[in-house]
């Protein structure tokens, strides 16, 4: 299979397999013409379009483009962790074609000059869409507001804390109000810094046999209601990023019926693995927020197959060898991801715990409608799309991992769903390569 | 789901069932921890010889990797090691190389080069020695001699040692841990062993700030009355308290917690009255304990001291005897290849 990259008028015409529209709709043994960038027919028009080069699909699933909510890509600064040019082409690897960037870089993204300086080097170096979450205070510190009406002008889509609290409920309540002025989503990792003080694990059965310190559900949940009341006084559209914890997805969806603005997403890890995987102290599943339990996990499930939680994320974090190498607690958190999150989701479908148009809803459809936006495969549409083969197998690897973080949840296991090629705005972001 | 195997028999036992280190008495059987009880006890007779040597490690090196200060627990891991011939270093890493900011990665690369075949690990940090036995050449025990709040099977294994001498069993005993559970890594392996060894009854007395989340899970149950967890008691394992537990708001006073939790001979009084008291020291005189109860005829506190050396020796020659026999079944294997 080789694709052009559709410059030029380049066109491509994509044969057999299922179209999951991320909305539930789904098209078998279907055609796909791409041209000029968009999706140029559907169908039986596709079919008999004469195309420069066609692909067949069989057995393969085609989905819009995956959107990733939070990823970090590292630029500017911590060089040695990644860059933006890596990230994505891992993110690429993945079946994104839209990845938000956290505002943690150095100099943290807080300022229009940040966010023009990633926008920049995305524009030459990314083969995908990069939007830029700005921060939500100055510096990430939790005292001072950003220049959120700069910060807008300059092309970010949301502010947020990244993966860090703020202190001060009053000035919590004021980056509300003043981010809902310029009508910029809230993204909020809810965290109450006090109650998590130093603890790097979940408060539960792990750490109490383990003797490591724990983060209980109450530092996650107490911030989840606060913020919950203040979107509601302020009339902020609020994002609750990254959730943990079951007792979370159900003050979200009374919020819901309650008709606040709000939305959620989940790290794909947190669908997967429990506190248990800390128990041989392996520095790789220290993410924070923390695995949680069994039903915590399977809460956050529901909470994706109901809808209440909109979308799953990478919270891809990658790292250099050095942060991963010491005992537990003094490793960073975070893991590898980007490149893994459907293979780990098409593990859940396998295991029965979400169907197949359910993960395609958590990584198209429902991250769109966060920003705003729309994902389809439909006449007209900007060609952002993921084709992959849910049959075939790959082992992620030191080696062969694309992002610079190596750190991946399961590396050395067999996983399934290889994705074959992704294209941005028509364009080859990556594409598997030939045997 | 878990993503790997917790179990620390990958780990810390050989395939044919021998130590290869000593990290944690999670998953070591009632076989395992009798047998380290038996070579303790025979180890206490080196200490009663005018020479007090066996040539087990000779020609050994052991180097004692102390991140955290303890002169009790490093002299005893000294002698330990002396009196079974080995060459010992001691190294307080807390004032050296790490603090000049090398990883500890980098510290043990270099102690590696210089040929060790025992680290004996200190650490503030929980699961640091699990960290450094995944780390370390093949063929290099490490000894966990405290590490954080998980564990310090040693201090445990001692401390069981002490129960065997005075009791002559575990079955049937009621053992009662008072104090800061919360950040013992000694609690957590006495749990664990008296679990694994029989006992009939392991009671926490604490305030509900010094117990760990669903502290029932390890095998306990809980008390907050230290005159109704008093009773019946066979032992009564005191644990030590430190200062900054009333500044990190955990507990009001020392005074009050002594009322509370303190052992009295009033106290002691409604335990069953050959209970024995113990103590893993330093000991504060007034706040955990009594002095005529620390002094007294029932307490065994400095046996415990004098079982730490014989305990130590048993863990440590039979960790290095589990290495030497993995080490001869891999050669013994290459040949035959």
């Amino acid at each position: 299979m080789s694709v052009t990259d559709g410059n030029g008028g380049a066109s491509l015409k994509i044969e057999g397999g299922c179209i999951l529209d991320g909305h539930g709709g789904e098209t078998d043994n279907t055609a796909l013409l791409i041209r000029d960038g968009r999706i140029a027919a559907l169908g039986e028009a596709a079919r008999q379009a004469r195309a420069d080069e066609t692909l067949n699909a069989d057995g393969c699933v085609i989905t819009p483009g995956f959107i990733d909510l939070h990823c970090n890509l590292r630029e500017p600064g911590n060089g040695q962790k990644g860059n933006i040019a890596s990230e994505t082409r891992a993110a690429a690897h993945g079946g994104f074609t839209t990845v938000c960037a956290s505002p943690e870089t150095s100099p943290v993204n807080d300022s229009g000059a940040v966010t023009h300086l990633i926008r920049d080097v995305a524009a030459s170096r990314s083969p995908i869409h990069v939007l830029p979450v700005g921060a939500i205070t100055r510096g990430l510190e939790g005292e001072l507001l950003s220049d959120m009406a700069g910060l807008a002008a300059a092309g970010c889509v949301a502010v947020g804390n990244g993966a860090r609290g703020v202190r001060n409920s009053r000035i919590l309540r004021r980056c509300m109000a003043y981010a809902q002025t310029f009508g910029l989503t809230v993204m909020f990792s809810p965290e109450n810094q006090a109650l998590a003080a130093d603890g790097y694990a979940h408060d539960g059965l792990v750490t109490s046999r383990l003797g490591l310190l724990g983060i209980p559900e109450v530092a996650e949940t107490t911030a989840v209601m606060e913020m919950i009341l203040l979107a509601e006084e302020t009339g902020a559209r609020l994002h609750l990023s990254q959730l943990s914890c079951a007792r979370s997805v159900e003050m979200l969806a009374e919020a819901r019926r309650r008709g606040i603005a709000v939305t959620a997403d989940v790290a794909m890890h947190q669908l997967l693995f429990t506190e248990e995987a800390l128990a041989g102290f392996d520095s790789r599943f220290h993410v924070r927020p923390p695995l949680r339990s069994e039903r915590d996990r399977k809460a956050l499930i529901a909470g994706i197959r109901d809808g209440v939680i909109d979308a799953i994320v990478s919270q891809h974090q990658p790292h250099d060898s050095a942060a991963k190498q010491a005992p537990l607690a003094a490793t960073e958190p975070g893991l590898s991801t980007v490149e893994s999150v459907l293979s780990l989701g098409l593990e859940l479908v396998e295991l029965n715990e979400l169907s197949l148009s359910e993960l395609v809803r958590a990584l198209t459809a429902g991250p769109a409608s966060v920003l705003g936006r729309q994902a389809r495969v439909a006449e007209g549409e900007v060609a952002d799309l993921c084709l992959f083969d849910p049959e075939q197998h790959w082992t992620p690897d030191t080696d062969t991992l694309v992002s610079v973080g190596r750190h991946a949840p399961i590396t050395g296991r067999e996983l399934p769903g290889v994705v074959r090629l992704t294209l941005a705005g028509g364009k080859v972001a990556w594409q598997q390569p030939a045997n | 789901m878990t993503a790997n195997d917790p179990s620390p028999h990958h780990l810390q036992l050989t395939r044919d069932g021998q130590l290869r280190h000593f990290l944690t008495l999670d998953g070591l059987d009632r076989e395992l921890l009798t047998d380290i009880l038996d070579t303790a006890d025979s180890f206490i007779e080196v200490g009663e010889r005018t020479i007090k040597k066996v040539p087990l490690l000779r020609g050994r090196t052991v180097v004692n990797l102390f991140f955290e200060s303890s002169t009790r627990t490093r002299s005893t891991f000294e002698l330990a090691a002396k009196r079974l011939s080995a060459d010992v270093l001691n190294l307080d890493i807390s004032t050296s190389a790490t603090s000049k900011g090398e990883s500890l990665s980098d510290t043990l690369l270099n102690l590696e080069a210089m040929a060790s075949d025992m680290f004996v690990v200190r650490h503030s940090q929980s699961g640091a020695p699990h960290f450094i036995a995944e780390s370390v050449t093949p063929g290099v025990a490490i000894i966990n001699a405290g590490d954080g709040r998980h564990a310090h099977p040693t201090q445990a294994m001692l401390d069981m040692l002490t129960i065997r001498q005075h009791k002559g069993r575990f079955d049937g005993l009621k053992v009662a841990i008072v104090g800061d559970v919360l950040h013992s890594r000694v609690a957590r392996s006495q749990i664990r062993a008296l679990n694994v060894l029989g006992a009939e009854e392991v009671r926490v007395i604490a305030p509900g700030t010094l117990l760990p989340k669903d502290v029932e899970n390890l095998g306990c149950t809980v008390e907050y009355d230290m005159a109704r967890g008093m009773k019946d008691l066979d032992v009564v394992i005191m644990l030590r308290l430190q200062k900054e537990r009333m500044e990190g708001a955990l507990l009001p006073s020392e005074r009050e917690f002594y009322r509370l939790y303190g052992l009295s001979q009033d106290k002691l009084a409604l335990a069953h009255p050959e209970c024995i008291v113990m103590h893993p020291g330093p000991i504060n005189r007034g706040v955990e304990i009594e002095s005529a109860v620390a002094d007294g005829p029932q307490s065994v506190i400095l046996n415990q001291v004098t079982n730490g050396i014989a305990i130590r020796m048993a863990v440590m020659s039979m960790a290095m005897g589990g290495q030497v026999a993995e080490r001869q079944q891999k050669q013994g294997k290459g040949a035959q290849a």
